[in-house]
């Protein structure tokens, strides 16, 4: 008694305070309760959190660019999109296009690129099939040099600059970590080679082309890096650095192995390093500056690209733009979408709501059998309903047939119902039609008949009983509904797909489309997510409107 | 009493019958005129055709056969919105998505009253029912006993002369009710409203009826003022139906000078007053109030007879002790009596001898 008199806070018997020992005697029970919606709950993350996240994640990410040609990427950084980009963009290229040919990533960033601007892909594919030439000509002019150019022993000491030599360990690591990205994996272990420093600082582009070779030829081919000749990459890198004038300079004083032999290089006549030339050769497109600028557009890791892809617009040197009006699909189909969602939602509720009114208003027995009726569909299958009403609305179809020999409509203007947006309405409104009256009659079953008496009794008519008194009432089951007939409408794809033809389909489709077979996730994951947004939206309105806490599923 | 000026019956049930199924009659051969003003009580178990009535008074429900007047004029054909009767129901029937105001609004409304004249009547209204503050609300913000009030408000703001109440004290407690009963009599004899008033609980109908009719299997059983329903009981099902009642079977051994000398069947003579037997040799079932018992010998009548009886069980009630004995091999007798100085109190064992005045007792036919 005296603890509650006092200022400071409750105590408990034994001392405590008296919340910490309600908590402990309630952790029992709180955690007895989450072990029970542990399973659901796991199941729920994993099932559909996890690919919502992945999903809204996807329809931004864009790391492919970087993760395959970085180098081009840096270089295209500075880059002001007025001229076709210069050689040293094009060397980068080579060394990005020739690691990823190896590594069979450059057709998926041809792929990607192609999304934005055709021809990209084709571009990417045969490039990558010419790369080895490109350096051949440098590998066969070192071979002529000196023979040892072509030993695999020789060149791995060469770039570890020989034994005790200070090594360069960032440079390997570097490599590693880009070959990772490439590949979407992790290496572990050791590559079994560091480059020397010496000879990183006199010949970076070589080091680096064969820390990069290295790391490959152990990771992925898993082979001992000294008994393989370096790629023809390699060569090329070595013919850049020995072109720049400070390298012969500085071979001049260095000693280590191999020293000789590239001394030699740097005085001997090498071939002429132009790989502009030789892309153009390669595939005349890539002299084309609306390809390097879709490049340098969808570089950075993150593209709103795909969401203006999803909104009819793309991006220009000009800034972000609408497309022409032949290429704009998307808008019409959301409308599209909106629109038959709202025609199916409606339907169900000038069809519903007598049903279930009847169902709440008939004696048990009766109701059960009405209810089964109602429920019948569920149990049939999706596929079997849609095709029936393929069957039924079809031009030789059920109804037309009926119709024709009622005299109704003429033979050779049969109607046309199915593979249209009168197709999808009428078999989605079906469908859905049991998730319309489920509520409703749940709701409708909680209104006391009385009221309808006492709004008699009191002078009302049934008209006016029923407006004023009864409708309010059912105006939840109506809104619990309404709002389950349109989310699963607005997401709907089976049936469209089999009875909507092409001007009855849904956003779905598209996203189906974009997921099978364009394999466009990124533009399909933009697509869905302005859909849940849509969702989301109508739903907050609908709080705002009407009131969340107006919607009942029951009881 | 009502003032029954007018000689004329306002409600009047004629031979009226009812059959929901076509083979079991629910309301069978039912006479029943109310002059105005009046307060009647149905009062009767649960299926005894009381709510039935009242629906096809409302016009909820029609009626197989037979005719219902409304103030001279048949209104079997006449729908219920139509005959502007008030009607309370069991729940009260609020409109949950209207506010009290507008709840009683609503039948000034449908009868296109103008708004200023509304707001007035509804105004009244509340204030009758001391619910003056309270239109703003909706029903569920309001407690039971509120809710019953503007009930009540609604079913008489649109001045009907005729209101019927069903069962409308059911869901509130027992304190709350008693206070009900009083402010809803109250009103309707101030008013000078008609009411007929179902109720399944026989204090209600008691306290609060000018005429109570209990219903049973379909029938009109008695229909009575609530003293003389109370005191006068003309069949077995009244008398066990209202207030505690002991029976006891026998048969008549005479009828003489209005008093009818039973034989009960373990053999013991009693004197009862007879109302429906008519002559010696019928089986009768005696009926006698618990308060009525006597057992001081000297407060009866020297020659009066009497019955041997075994004190069971002696229950203390504060205001009463409620004593039951096995009479006649019968263990459930009961007799009350008051909690007074004087008072004996009996105890379990005792063998006592037990008697009454002949008028209090009611030889009764015998099912």
């Amino acid at each position: 008694m005296s603890d509650t008199t006092d200022t400071g806070p409750v105590l408990a018997a034994d001392g405590t305070p008296l919340k910490r020992s309600l908590r402990r005697a309630l952790r029992a029970q709180k955690m007895r309760a989450l072990a029970l919606i542990a399973p659901l709950l796991i199941f729920v993350l994993v099932a559909f959190i996890a690919p919502i996240a992945d999903m809204l994640f996807r329809s931004v990410e864009n790391q492919i660019v970087g993760n395959t040609i970085p180098m081009t990427v840096e270089e295209l950084r500075d880059w002001d999109g007025a001229d076709v980009p210069d050689e040293q963009v094009f060397r980068a290229m080579f060394f990005d296009l020739f690691l990823a040919a190896e590594a069979k990533e450059h057709t998926k960033l041809g792929s990607r690129l192609n999304y934005e601007q055709s021809g990209m892909s084709s571009l990417f594919r045969t490039t990558g099939r010419r790369v080895d030439n490109m350096g051949k000509v440098f590998q066969n002019a070192f071979k002529e040099i000196s023979p040892q150019f072509d030993d695999a022993q020789f060149w791995f000491d060469m770039m570890s600059g020989g034994a005790g030599a200070e090594g360069n360990a960032r440079l390997i690591s570097n490599q590693i970590g880009r070959l990772e990205r490439l590949e979407a994996t992790t290496f572990s272990g050791d590559v079994g080679f560091v480059p020397g420093a010496a000879i990183s600082d006199i010949l970076p582009n070589t080091a680096r082309a064969y820390a990069a070779f290295a790391a490959f030829t152990h990771f992925v081919n898993e082979d001992v890096v000294s008994e393989k000749k370096p790629w023809e990459a390699v060569h090329a890198a070595l013919a850049v650095d020995l072109e720049e004038p400070a390298t012969a300079a500085a071979l001049a004083a260095y000693d280590g192995p191999g020293a000789d032999a590239l001394r030699q290089a740097a005085a001997a006549e090498l071939p002429p390093i132009d790989m502009k030339a030789a892309f153009v050769d390669a595939n005349k497109d890539w002299s084309r500056i609306e390809y390097w600028q879709v490049i340098k557009t969808y570089s950075p890791p993150y593209t709103t690209g795909y969401f203006l892809n999803a909104v009819d617009m793309e991006k220009t040197t000009q800034g972000v733009a609408l497309r022409s009006d032949d290429e704009r699909i998307y808008g019409l189909l959301f409308k599209r979408t909106m629109f038959m969602s709202l025609m199916i939602t409606f339907s169900c509720i000038v069809l519903g709501y007598p049903v279930a009114w009847i169902l709440a208003n008939l004696p048990a027995r009766k109701a059960n059998l009405l209810m089964i009726l109602v429920l019948l569909p569920f149990w049939t299958s999706l596929l079997v309903r849609t095709s029936a009403w393929k069957v039924m609305l079809q031009q030789q179809g059920v109804i037309n047939d009926v119709l024709v020999w009622l005299g109704l409509v003429a033979d050779e203007s049969r109607l046309v119902m199915i593979n249209n947006q009168f197709g999808t309405i009428v078999a989605m409104t079906h469908i859905l039609l049991p998730f319309m009256i489920l509520p409703m009659y749940s709701v409708m079953q909680t209104i006391p008949p009385a009221y309808l008496r006492a709004a008699k009794s009191l002078g009302a008519t049934n008209w006016t009983a029923f407006w004023r008194v009864y409708f309010p009432q059912s105006v939840p089951g109506i809104g619990a509904g309404s709002i389950l007939v349109f989310i699963l409408a607005i997401g709907y794809y089976i049936t469209p797909e089999i009875v909507g033809g092409t001007t009855g389909t849904f956003i779905s489709n598209r996203i189906a489309y974009h997921i099978s077979t364009s394999l466009n996730w990124g533009l399909a994951a933009a697509l869905g997510s302005i859909l849940l947004a849509v969702v989301l939206i109508l739903y907050w309105a609908y709080d705002k409107i009407v009131g969340i806490d107006n919607v009942k599923l029951g009881g | 009493m009502a003032d029954t000026g007018n000689n004329d019956a306002f409600v009047a049930f004629e031979r009226v019958q009812k059959s929901y199924d076509g083979e079991t009659l629910v309301v069978k051969d039912l006479n029943l005129s109310m002059p105005k003003g009046e307060f009647l009580t149905m009062l009767g178990p649960s299926g005894s055709g009381k709510t039935t009535c009242l629906m096809m008074l409302a016009g909820f429900e029609t009626a197989t056969h037979g005719e219902i007047k409304l103030d001279g004029v048949s209104i079997n054909h006449i729908p219920p919105h139509k005959r502007g009767i008030g009607m309370v129901f069991q729940n009260y029937a609020l409109f949950p998505h209207m506010t009290i105001a507008e709840n009683l609004s609503f039948p000034l409304e449908v009868r296109k009253i103008g708004k200023s004249d509304r707001e007035a009547k509804v105004r009244r209204a509340l204030e009758m029912v001391e619910m003056g503050e309270m239109g703003g609300r909706r029903p569920a913000q309001l407690s039971g006993g509120q809710q019953q009030r503007a009930a009540l408000a609604r079913a008489l703001v649109f001045e009907p002369e005729l209101v019927l109440m069903d069962e409308p004290l059911g869901a509130l407690d027992k304190q709350l009710r008693e206070k009900m009963q009083f402010e809803i009599t109250h009103l309707a004899h101030e008013l000078g409203i008609t009411t007929v008033y179902v109720t399944h609980d026989q204090t209600e109908a008691l306290t609060m009826s000018d005429r109570v009719a209990v219903f049973n299997d379909g029938r009109i059983q008695q229909i009575a003022p609530p003293d003389e329903l109370y005191e006068s009981p003309q069949n077995s099902f009244v008398a066990q139906f209202i207030g505690e009642n002991n029976t006891l079977e026998g048969t008549v051994r005479e009828i003489k000078d209005g008093l009818a000398l039973v034989q009960l069947d373990d053999g013991g003579l009693i004197d009862a007053k007879p109302v429906n037997v008519e002559k010696a040799g019928d089986r009768t079932l005696i009926s006698i109030r618990p308060e009525r018992v006597e057992f001081n010998r000297e407060r009866l009548s020297p020659d009066a007879h009497t019955l041997k009886a075994e004190v069971l069980e002696f229950i203390y009630m504060g205001d009463i002790f409620r004593t039951r004995l096995r009479v006649a091999g019968s263990d459930d007798f009961i007799i009350k009596t008051r909690n007074a100085p004087d008072q004996r109190r009996l105890k379990p064992g005792e063998q006592i001898e037990i008697g009454w005045l002949p008028e209090d007792c009611r030889a009764l036919d015998a099912t």
